[in-house]
């Protein structure tokens, strides 16, 4: 005779769920979740993991030609954690019954998405200053709130993760001020590439909130605790005297302080240029899903080797014991 | 330092805690850089720029892989590769500098560009002195599987002997370097075997690489006069017996044969005579510097 454990009412695990999240306290692998938390977990954190690979590329693109040997060390030890990073989310999103080839397999496939942001090309050695301080100062006010995120595993991840972009977003402020007590040719530089780099930075956020239309439930879930636009004002407020300590001038001729709201005012970016490059029109969506294509198949007949090695010594290994 | 405002603390505060932008301007920053007595200055920032010029340009075709390995953990080893050994090639590029400043490329008056890159960007192929093996270009994964196997096996060799350099910098430089090179060879060892018994196409492009390289061995313990003459340096013939020993070990459990030895002939990597690779790869590396010789970075 079996006995099967009786299994608690669904409503129950919906309510003990609804609690825990309602006391800010850790969703874990093995507790009960509902289907669509699970499925928007995945998707975000995969989301995540991808951005942080498919991120590799336009920043990795300089490390050839890096000016200075330690400027070279840094932007290789900085594209070389945003693999670590590609690492942990793609671990914390195999605790939610994924692998880590199939996410891989969504990416390439164009199923599942990564941040826009890197369809942008990087033209100049003052890109890699302006993507540390805009585009992972953007990125760790967006995901400094996720280290309280419901889903532990994810949660976790990204404490480690925001303490490493801390260093990759300062060591972007200090290339560009740096280039900026430099020659005149790299002022201007530093100069074009913010220009370049601050609506999409902006756009980083999401659209707005009215526009938004996975927000409320992520909100609900705690899976997400600010809204867009709320995090999008932060940045602003934050980078306006950090722009101006540079000595570059922000692309924004509506910019300006707001004494009865305490925030900066500042204009909209084009969010039909966003839409257009999610849907794969950006400048460089092609290039970047071609290079990730090409390295991930280029690479095939090295897995099968490793597979084929362990399979042969695990044969070896099952062999030896039977000989015993 | 509070997680919520990281962003809101870039301006202003202790800078000190941050590790890269604040510090390790000059990598022999507090060293003693006195040229010991016996050794001829000249020579020691010869040798010197041998082994930087050796790890800088391998450094470099290790860092092209960067974003392109088979898995994300193959990438992260070899940008650590790329890593161990610039940072090598800035300790060894400095010392050269500083036993010698002649030797460094004279720049405009006021350049703010420090010696080490004085010496990586501003000089021409035919005075870098590294071996040709380390600046062939890349092929596919077996090739920097052979070429990292062959290339740490030898440069191990000589560090563990470089230990106890004359010259306290070099011997320093090597202990440090012996850390490093001891995984590197670990890494591309177990890799050679995994292909070597994989599968039969995995097997195909290790032999293939292997006889690719293997004309640059030899180069590897190839001593050039300087290495041989320098009380402070390690002559690479001395440590053949010793990194074929290790190289064989490696072949019979990848059942792979020794190919015929291929012999060095006229100048090589080591007097400034290179392969076509070389100065489009410093091309590349040399272009943005080059533009901005009064740049500061």
């Amino acid at each position: 005779m079996t006995t099967t454990p009786v299994e608690p009412p669904e409503a129950a695990l919906q309510a003990a769920f609804d609690a825990t999240v309602a006391h800010h306290d850790r969703i874990e692998p093995r507790d009960w979740m509902p289907e669509g938390y699970r499925k928007t977990l995945i998707r975000q954190i995969a989301q995540h993991a991808h951005s942080e690979i498919i991120g590799m590329q336009p920043e990795g693109n300089w490390i050839s030609r890096a000016p200075s040997l330690r400027r070279k060390a840094i932007l290789l030890a900085k594209v070389q954690d945003e693999a670590g990073h590609g690492l942990y989310l793609y671990s914390a999103a195999e605790t939610l019954g994924v692998s880590r080839d199939e996410l891989v397999e969504l990416l390439l496939s164009g199923r599942q998405k990564y941040s826009s942001i890197f369809n942008y090309p990087t033209l100049s050695y003052a890109d890699v200053g302006t993507i540390g301080w805009l585009v992972d100062g953007a990125a760790i006010c967006n995901q400094v709130p996720l280290c309280r995120t419901s889903y532990g595993p994810y949660g976790r991840a990204m404490i480690r993760i925001c303490k490493e972009e801390s260093f990759h977003q300062r060591q972007g402020f200090e290339l560009l001020m740096t280039m900026m007590r430099g020659t005149g040719e790299q002022r201007a530089m530093v100069q074009e590439s913010v220009d370049r780099f601050w609506w999409p930075s902006l756009m980083m956020f999401g659209p707005p909130d009215d526009k938004s239309p996975n927000s409320e439930q992520s909100m609900a879930w705690g899976i997400k605790r600010n809204s867009n636009d709320e995090l999008r004002q932060k940045f602003v407020d934050m980078t306006v005297p950090q722009a101006k300590a540079l000595g570059v001038t922000l692309p924004d001729p509506e910019l300006r302080w707001n004494e009865e709201r305490g925030h900066h005012d500042f204009g909209q970016p084009d969010w039909a240029e966003l839409t257009a490059v999610i849907r794969g029109n950006g400048p460089c969506n092609a290039q970047r899903m071609a290079h990730r294509r090409k390295a991930h198949e280029d690479g095939a007949w090295v897995r099968e080797a490793a597979s084929a090695f362990a399979a042969r010594n695990e044969a070896a290994r099952t062999a030896a014991k039977g000989l015993k | 330092m509070n997680d919520e405002s990281v962003y809101d603390g870039l301006l202003g505060g202790d800078s000190s805690q941050w590790a890269f932008g604040t510090d390790f301007e000059d990598p022999l920053a507090g060293v003693d850089t006195t040229v010991p007595a016996g050794i001829d200055a000249t020579e020691l920032a010869v040798y010197c720029l041998m082994l930087g010029d050796d790890t800088l340009v391998l450094s470099q075709r290790l860092s092209e892989w960067c974003s392109r390995a088979p898995e994300l953990e193959e990438d992260i080893a070899l940008a650590n590769f790329a890593l161990d050994l610039l940072g090598q090639a800035r300790l060894l590029l400095a010392r050269a500098a500083a036993a010698d400043p002649s030797i460094v490329p004279p720049l405009p008056e006021g350049s703010p560009v420090p010696a080490e890159d004085a010496l990586a960007y501003f000089r021409e192929a035919g005075q870098f002195r590294n071996v040709r093996m380390a600046e062939v270009p890349n092929g596919d994964f077996a090739h920097v599987v052979v070429r990292l196997l062959l290339f740490s096996i030898a440069r191990l060799a000589v560090l563990q002997r470089l230990r106890g350099s004359a010259d306290a910098v070099l011997a320093a430089v090597a202990a440090k370097g012996v850390k490093e090179l001891a995984y590197h060879r670990d890494w591309a060892g177990r890799w050679f075997v995994t292909l070597a018994l994989g599968t039969d196409e995995s097997r195909r492009r290790l032999l293939t690489a292997l006889e690719q390289l293997w004309p640059l061995h030899d180069e590897l313990f190839t001593a050039h006069p300087i290495e041989k003459s320098l009380a402070a340096a390690v002559d690479p013939g001395e440590v053949r017996a010793e990194a074929d020993a290790v190289l064989d070990q490696v072949l019979a459990v990848a059942e792979v044969e020794r190919p015929e030895p291929i012999g060095t002939r006229g100048r090589t990597g080591r007097d400034g005579l290179h392969t076509e690779a070389l100065s489009l790869m410093l091309a590349e590396m040399q272009v943005v510097a080059r533009a901005h010789p009064m740049g500061l970075w």
